[in-house]
């Protein structure tokens, strides 16, 4: 029981000379579940990459030890041969096709050159078996819920004999039950002797489950202990490197003027048009208010938001008045010209242009205003408000020329902020501001928050962050299935009282 | 404000170091491409001991690039926007076929002829841009439709034969010269043109403290820029003068670019073919400028029909087959990235230079017409291959 199965040694990973991982170390004991704790982009991700050959050998230093044999991993495929798999956050299944397919995917079984379906079939009902998921091989992975795709992803590596598997945050998106029913699995795996590295933010998940946890901060490791000598606190405090009150430096600017109320608000699907993903909201918004939105992914709070944005492309319904007044939004510009501005939750995808510089990126959204004649830019003054904002949020990058997609994502994310700054604002919508990003840009962007309430903006945060919601709210509605299920003035609550709200128990 | 006049500072060393960088501040994918521009000339020349580079030639080989230029100007706004128009060569034989029908059959006036046909030209790109934009069929099957469409269309209006001998005004735009003075008074304003841009621009970024090039380097960049334009005249004018085409193709170049790199439309066209999810939540009416694209490339396709049919002086049912697959090839080498958000007037232009080129100097030196198809076809693919390679390595 005490020997290594992993070592990893004096890892040093660098991104065009920045140490995501110096100097790491890492061991696990065989047949243990080893929790990987750390802030987003501490180099959790980053190890378990190197570890599954995702980065392949030679572009790391340091070296790995597997089963007492040095490791070359060139490529994911090596990995797999020695029993090593990883299951990503974002699952890698191909949703078109049947679960069988999904398991052999890239390593079909086979006779005389054919593929052998009858074999992949028993294969397959024996590992759904193991894995308690009572489904049929044939069915789509698009029929599955999350976290079934989950179960299907372990019962992949599971077909190619894993005896190490890689969980990166397993149970983001999924239901309570569904954590539930993982659990177990992970359980009986350990009971059957696969080694496990369990990555999570969930430190409820990992006292249950883990046997060891190791720490990585900035991309070093801080410590590794057996779980039963160490609180919650203490991993907490392994994490952030400091006391945990010094994360939200809240200050309250509310004021008991309304700037916006929405009424008996209702958002249907934007493919099946008669179901409902927001159903009939009410809620009002103050001057120099932070209101919360929490709630489990998947409540509807993004698609509530993006509708009173005008971003939301399937049907809705319902009244949005902006002090006082009853306004009609359309579409995303109807909504600045109002004073409504929302930086959205997937910053890639809807936040930045990345064929664009910084500059570029930053003034987009109000680009009107530097209209002059002939439907010219005004350089300068273009140029002197990007420098002005650059300064004014610390963005740090070599120059407002740079391609935003050399930043990092704090900076990225304070140019995408900038770009909603630069106009008048009444009302600021933050859809997870603080998703995959640094502490240090945490911190500024909470800041930054304070700031903007300071000045009367109405500040709308949606957060999947308890201790961050709680730390930055003034006032927290819960959301549950599309529906408020509670509203809680921020004093004297805890994270317990929320999370029972979010899953769906009626506060008090 | 402090660290302001610190940014400042810093911009000037940094840039006092790199003088050289300075001088060849534009795109580095310019650069390259002019040096492609050149070497196949270069090669040309020796090739044919120097008929490649006599003025008569010369003259010739910008007015023969004049059409796929205009085209290729249209096409870099459709392809920065990540669509892509299959069907520009079909719809420049059709509406070239257009003008001589009306001039020719039914004996209208050149200039209202013209008229009429950019009309149709517009109403067929805002036709195209609409389906793209607003009912959401992909580009390039709209335009795949177009391409068999518009050239079914023009082979059963002129009912398969050649329409021929077109008025005077028609035939002026794409084979009269402007006598040598004009191209002179042209050249001067442009040069005066650069110089008032530049000093202008230096004034307003002192005005907002903000860095600047050096003063020597603005003025070496302006000397060698006369001197271009100048070289330019000289050998045009040494022939016949100014050819029309090749002055329509500069005024639309300069506008096209003002538009791209200089409005808050370009910037916006940027936006969408970078990325257009984010381009919408920042305002961006996505849909309406996709159709103000669509409908503008219409126009420009217009025009290069319109000069086709005055420069054969005839319009016949082949006319601009594949000129689309010429104007896609030459903004792709001239940098455009076919997954939308980048791309040049400037260097679609060259790109269209070069496509020019090669089929000039391979017909002077009369290689076979399957060699210049496979040659064509392999610089294409060469100049992108190079293109992600050096892109990788940085």
């Amino acid at each position: 029981m005490d020997e290594f199965i992993l070592e990893m040694k004096g890892i040093v990973k660098e991104f065009s000379g920045v140490k995501a991982l110096n100097d790491v170390s890492f061991k696990v004991r065989v047949g243990q579940i080893h929790a990987l704790c750390g802030e987003n982009g501490a180099g959790k991700s980053t190890l378990m990459k190197v570890l599954s050959g995702v980065y392949p050998h030679g572009t790391y230093q340091g070296e790995i030890v597997f089963n007492q044999k040095n490791l070359i991993i060139r490529n994911i495929s090596d990995a797999e041969q020695v029993g090593i798999a990883i299951i990503h956050q974002e699952l890698a299944l191909f949703t078109e096709l049947p679960v069988y397919e999904n398991i052999f995917m890239g390593n079909e079984l086979h006779s005389k050159g054919f593929v052998n379906i009858p074999a992949m079939l028993a294969k397959t009902q024996e590992l759904l078996k193991e894995m308690k998921l009572d489904v049929s091989p044939y069915t789509l992975i698009k029929h599955l819920g999350t976290g079934q795709q989950q179960l299907v992803e372990i019962a992949k590596a599971l077909s190619k004999n894993a005896q190490m598997l890689i969980l990166d945050e397993p149970t983001a998106s999924l239901s309570e039950g569904e954590v539930e029913i993982l659990m177990n699995i992970l359980a009986e795996l350990k009971a059957k002797g696969v080694t496990c590295i369990y990555i999570s933010h969930k430190l409820d998940e990992v006292f249950r489950l883990a046997d060891t946890v190791t720490v990585i901060r900035d991309g070093k490791s801080i410590g590794t202990e057996q779980i039963k000598d160490l609180t919650k606190d203490d991993i907490v405090k392994m994490m952030v490197g400091r006391e945990i009150a010094d994360l939200y430096p809240k200050e309250v600017h509310v004021t008991d003027q309304e700037v916006l109320a929405v009424k008996n608000y209702t958002v249907y699907d934007t493919n099946e048009s008669n179901k409902e993903i927001v159903h009939n909201v009410s809620f009002s918004l103050k001057r120099g208010e932070v209101l919360g939105f929490s709630g489990l992914v998947g409540a509807g709070r993004t698609e509530l938001v993006s509708a009173i944005y005008g971003f939301h492309s399937g049907k809705r319904s319902g009244e949005v008045y902006l002090n006082g007044q009853k306004i009609t939004i359309n579409n995303p510009n109807d909504a600045l010209q109002q004073g409504i501005a929302m930086v959205p939750e997937d910053r890639k995808r809807h936040g930045i242009i990345e064929s664009m510089s910084v500059k570029e990126n930053m003034t987009l959204a109000n680009i009107d205003h530097y209209r002059v004649r002939l439907d010219g830019i005004d350089d300068c003054k273009e140029l002197d408000d990007a420098n002005q904002y650059m300064a004014k949020l610390k963005i740090k990058t070599p120059g407002l020329d740079t391609f935003i997609k050399n930043l990092s994502g704090g900076n990225q994310q304070k140019v995408v902020l900038a770009k909603f700054l630069l106009r008048t604002l009444k009302v600021l919508i933050l859809d997870e501001p603080t998703r995959g990003i640094d502490v240090g840009a945490k911190y500024e962007i909470y800041n930054l928050i304070n700031r903007l309430a300071a000045e009367g903006i109405g500040i709308i945060m949606i957060s999947s962050d308890l201790p961050e919601i709680l730390g930055m709210a003034d006032r927290i509605i819960v959301m549950n299935a599309g529906q408020v299920n509670g509203e809680f003035i921020n004093k004297n609550i805890d994270q317990e009282q929320i999370m029972h709200c979010a899953v769906g128990r009626v506060a008090q | 404000m402090t660290t302001q006049v610190e940014n400042t500072k810093l911009a000037t060393t940094g840039e006092k170091k790199n003088l050289f960088k300075a001088f060849f501040n534009f795109d580095v994918k310019t650069y390259t491409m002019i040096l492609a521009l050149v070497s196949i000339w270069l090669i040309f020349s020796i090739a044919t001991n120097g008929d490649f580079l006599t003025s008569r030639n010369l003259s010739n080989l910008f007015r023969q690039m004049s059409i796929t230029g205009i085209l290729s100007i249209g096409m870099v706004f459709i392809i920065i926007t990540g669509h892509i128009d299959l069907s520009a060569g079909s719809l420049m034989g059709l509406l070239g076929g257009i003008v001589a029908i009306l001039n020719v059959w039914f004996k209208l006036d050149g200039i209202v002829a013209i008229g009429i046909t950019l009309i149709v030209g517009l109403g067929i790109g805002l036709c195209n841009g609409w389906l793209v934009a607003y009912k959401k069929i992909p580009a390039f099957i709209v335009t795949l439709g177009g391409l068999l469409v518009f050239r079914g269309i023009l082979v059963g209006m002129t009912k398969g034969t050649t329409v021929a001998s077109l008025g005077p005004e028609i035939r002026f735009l794409g084979n009269a010269y402007l006598i040598d003075g004009i191209g002179i008074v042209l050249g001067l304003l442009a040069v005066c043109a650069l110089i008032y841009n530049s000093f202008n621009g230096r004034k307003l970024r002192i005005q907002y403290g903000l860095s600047i090039t050096p003063l020597s380097i603005e003025v070496v960049k302006i000397i060698f820029a006369a001197v271009l334009i100048g070289l330019v005249v000289t050998v045009l004018n040494s022939y016949q003068g100014f050819p029309v085409p090749v002055l329509i193709i500069v005024i639309l170049a300069v506008i096209f670019s003002y538009i791209l790199t200089k409005t808050v439309f370009g910037r916006r066209v940027y936006a969408i073919g970078g990325n257009g999810e984010a381009a919408k939540l920042c305002g961006i009416n996505v849909p309406k400028m996709t159709l103000i694209i669509f409908a503008m490339h219409g126009l420009l396709v217009a025009i290069a029909g319109i000069l086709l049919t005055s420069r054969l002086n005839a319009a016949s049912v082949a006319a601009g087959q594949n000129a689309e697959m010429d104007a896609i090839a030459a903004c792709v080498i001239g940098g455009a990235s076919l997954a939308g958000g980048v791309g040049s007037v400037g260097g679609a232009i060259v790109g269209a230079l070069v496509m020019s080129s090669l089929d000039n100097g391979m017909s002077m030196l009369n290689i076979e017409t399957f060699w210049q198809y496979i040659v064509k076809g392999a610089i294409l693919v060469i100049a992108v291959w190079f293109d992600i390679a050096t892109k990788n390595k940085k």
